[in-house]
């Protein structure tokens, strides 16, 4: 087992256990700072596999932006009185969580896919190519997402303003 | 292969330590800076045999000593685990953001090459942003640990102004990457070792004899982004004039006041290393990094024709002692701030990251566009 | 080398925790964050597509997935928010005016 082997199996163990994480804490601040963890482990797979720049704008955007705007709503709506949680169905939720794995896995087993990746060449996952690939062949869907972002900007404020 | 690992190790092991024995050295110099800024004498009592040094003896051993063996109190009421990871989540990004930075040019020993900086990434900047952005943590998770109303104001104030001033920041920051062309670090500092002359557009030329001599610094070519980012900088790290979160006469110490001990240690020297990160930042973009004003890989080439050969080493040394003394330069120039100038009220620090640093770094933004594309 | 299944099937196991998430928890909260662990999954399996078919399109994807996850997020907090004000519960069992 080489250390890219190694690498991975040890960040797909601490991201399954964060998602559990995640689900499974009863205090609502504790499963933020778990998603927190499982948002950067994914960064880091993301940069194992030649998307830095995706990584990094991982880091930067959702666990640095959201996660953070998470943080203040859970702290804004005063938890400590919201965390009866009149018995979380385990048993059922474990099994619910058995059966669509057990539907999702053999699905991707097919033997059609590629084994070993393509040979990348340097600039793969750079700034340069995403940069390159989002202004010439995605540029309208990118104005449409500034468009999409200033719409919820909007649509956030005017929702959560206090009618006084 | 073990050799590369132990020479990365090496970098690591030397900017971590680095930055961390700065900050240490920056208390002392923040004791006895403002003790000479407002006339007096600061701290001197703590001495080994009679020896005080100025203050060092107190600041470096008698200080850290003194927090390591306080108690360790967490309030009853708060959340214990999180008390304690707080701390570390604020003092992580601090320390790990310097490794981006370079610190000299490719140092040649032997058939080895080694590249002086711990991680050369093509993603560079961005990086730095990136554990910007993860500093907010340390705030917002230390205030609701506390389970303190103080410690709640302070810290939500902190993270709103932490996450208003990165984007001022990044914009700030972009009118230099346009004209250096590039996200790594180490390449921006080596671009500006050219001379301004070689940069003009030809249109330009006339005022060849007046600027042309000048080395490329970013100061020089992006002197608005320059006072935008130092700004925006001082601000993120919560330094005064921008330190209401930690109000030290308004909110008792805002964030950190349920704190004490090895914990509040783990801030203060946080905050000390966001500062030396904020130095080097500025040097490298604005202020050449390494470089060192006409000297060349194989010496210096002085733009009235006249060279100086000089052996590698030496110039590598020269390099790293030049950013060394920039970097030293721009810690000082952050404590001279911080007690000269007074505190910002919490609407007026908002009013100035949104409606004032925002626009003028769009305006370089569009200004610098507009000037490249002019000089082609 | 790592097979493209294995990223697969981690991928499908963290969605699938998501989908528990959003199914059993009783704060309004923690299924938007599932939510976000499930677009986090999609995204992770983008990824691997893009290395391993060697194209860039899959990291462009993510790009505006990341884009329209954080809208979202912005407008479901929002939301909750004002539901909050209203109910002063963020418990969905609570909700329930427009059963029949």
């Amino acid at each position: 087992m080489d250390t890219a082997s190694l690498i991975f199996y040890l960040l797909a163990t601490l991201l399954v256990i964060a998602s559990l994480l995640v689900v499974f804490l009863r205090n609502v601040v504790h499963c933020a700072l778990a998603l927190v963890s499982a948002l950067l482990l994914i960064a880091v797979l993301f940069v194992t596999l030649q998307a830095p720049m995706v990584g990094v704008l991982q880091v930067m955007v959702y666990a640095g932006a959201i996660m953070v705007l998470f943080l203040f709503v859970i702290m804004l709506l005063n938890p400590a009185a919201l965390e009866r949680q009149r018995g979380l169905w385990w048993g059922f939720g474990a099994m619910l969580a058995l059966m669509l794995a057990g539907v999702l896995v053999p699905l991707v087993m097919t033997n059609d896919l590629p084994a070993d990746p393509v040979a990348a060449t340097e600039l793969f996952g750079s700034p340069e190519m995403l940069a390159k690939s989002l202004f010439s062949d995605f540029v309208l869907p990118f104005e449409i997402a500034s468009v999409l972002l200033l719409v919820a900007i909007i649509g956030a404020v005017v929702l959560a303003k206090r009618e006084n | 292969m073990i050799v590369d690992l132990a020479i990365i190790t090496l970098k690591a092991v030397l900017v971590v330590g680095m930055v961390l024995n700065l900050a240490g050295v920056l208390g002392w110099i923040e004791r006895k800076g403002s003790a000479l800024i407002q006339d007096r004498i600061g701290a001197n009592r703590a001495s080994i045999f009679g020896f005080a040094g100025m203050g060092l003896v107190n600041t470096l051993i008698a200080d850290p000593l003194k927090f390591l063996f306080k108690e360790d109190f967490i309030p009853p009421t708060g959340d214990r685990f999180l008390h304690t990871l707080a701390p570390c989540m604020a003092l992580f990004p601090a320390l790990v953001t310097f490794a981006v930075i370079p610190f000299g040019d490719v140092l040649n020993i032997g058939e080895r090459s080694i590249n002086l900086q711990v991680a050369n990434l093509n993603i560079g900047i961005l990086y730095v942003f990136a554990m910007g952005s993860l500093g907010v943590y340390g705030i917002v998770i230390g205030a609701w640990a506390s389970n303190n109303k103080f410690s709640m104001l302070g810290g939500v104030r902190g993270s709103a102004q932490m996450i208003s001033y990165e984007i001022a920041m990044g914009l700030s920051v972009m009118g230099v990457l346009m004209v250096y062309g590039t996200l790594e670090l180490q390449d921006i500092a080596r671009s500006q070792g050219a001379l301004i002359r070689d940069l003009m557009p030809s249109w330009l030329r006339f005022l060849s004899p007046i600027v042309g001599w000048l080395p490329a610094w970013g100061i020089f070519l992006q002197p608005l982004a320059f006072l935008l980012f130092f700004t925006a900088a001082v601000a993120e790290t919560k330094r005064i004039p921008f330190d209401l979160p930690e109000g030290e006469s308004e909110l008792v110490a805002g964030y950190h006041v349920e704190y004490s001990g090895g914990k509040f240690l783990m801030f203060f020297a946080g905050e000390f290393a966001e500062v030396v990160t904020v130095a080097g930042l500025v040097t490298t973009l604005f202020f050449g990094g390494w470089q060192v004003p006409y000297l060349l890989r194989d010496g210096f080439h002085f733009p009235w024709g006249g060279t100086w050969l000089l052996p590698h080493v030496f110039i590598v040394l020269l390099q790293v002692a030049a950013f060394t003394v920039k970097l030293i330069f721009f810690c000082w120039l952050q404590i001279l701030l911080r007690w000269s100038v007074p505190r910002f009220r919490y609407d007026q620090v908002m009013r100035l990251g949104w409606k004032m640093l925002l626009p003028l770094a769009l305006l370089n933004v569009v200004a610098t566009a507009v000037w490249i594309l002019a000089a082609q | 080398m790592i097979a493209l299944h294995y990223y697969l099937i981690l991928s499908a196991v963290v969605f699938a925790i998501g989908v528990v998430g959003v199914l059993i928890r009783r704060n309004l909260i923690v299924i938007l964050m599932s939510i976000e662990l499930m677009l986090n999954a999609v995204n992770l399996t983008f990824i691997a597509f893009s290395r391993y078919l060697g194209s860039t399109d899959g990291q462009v994807a993510v790009f505006f997935v990341m884009a329209v996850a954080a809208a979202e997020a912005v407008i479901g907090l929002a939301i909750i928010i004002s539901v909050y004000r209203h109910r002063q519960s963020l418990d969905p069992q609570e909700m329930q005016l427009l059963k029949w």
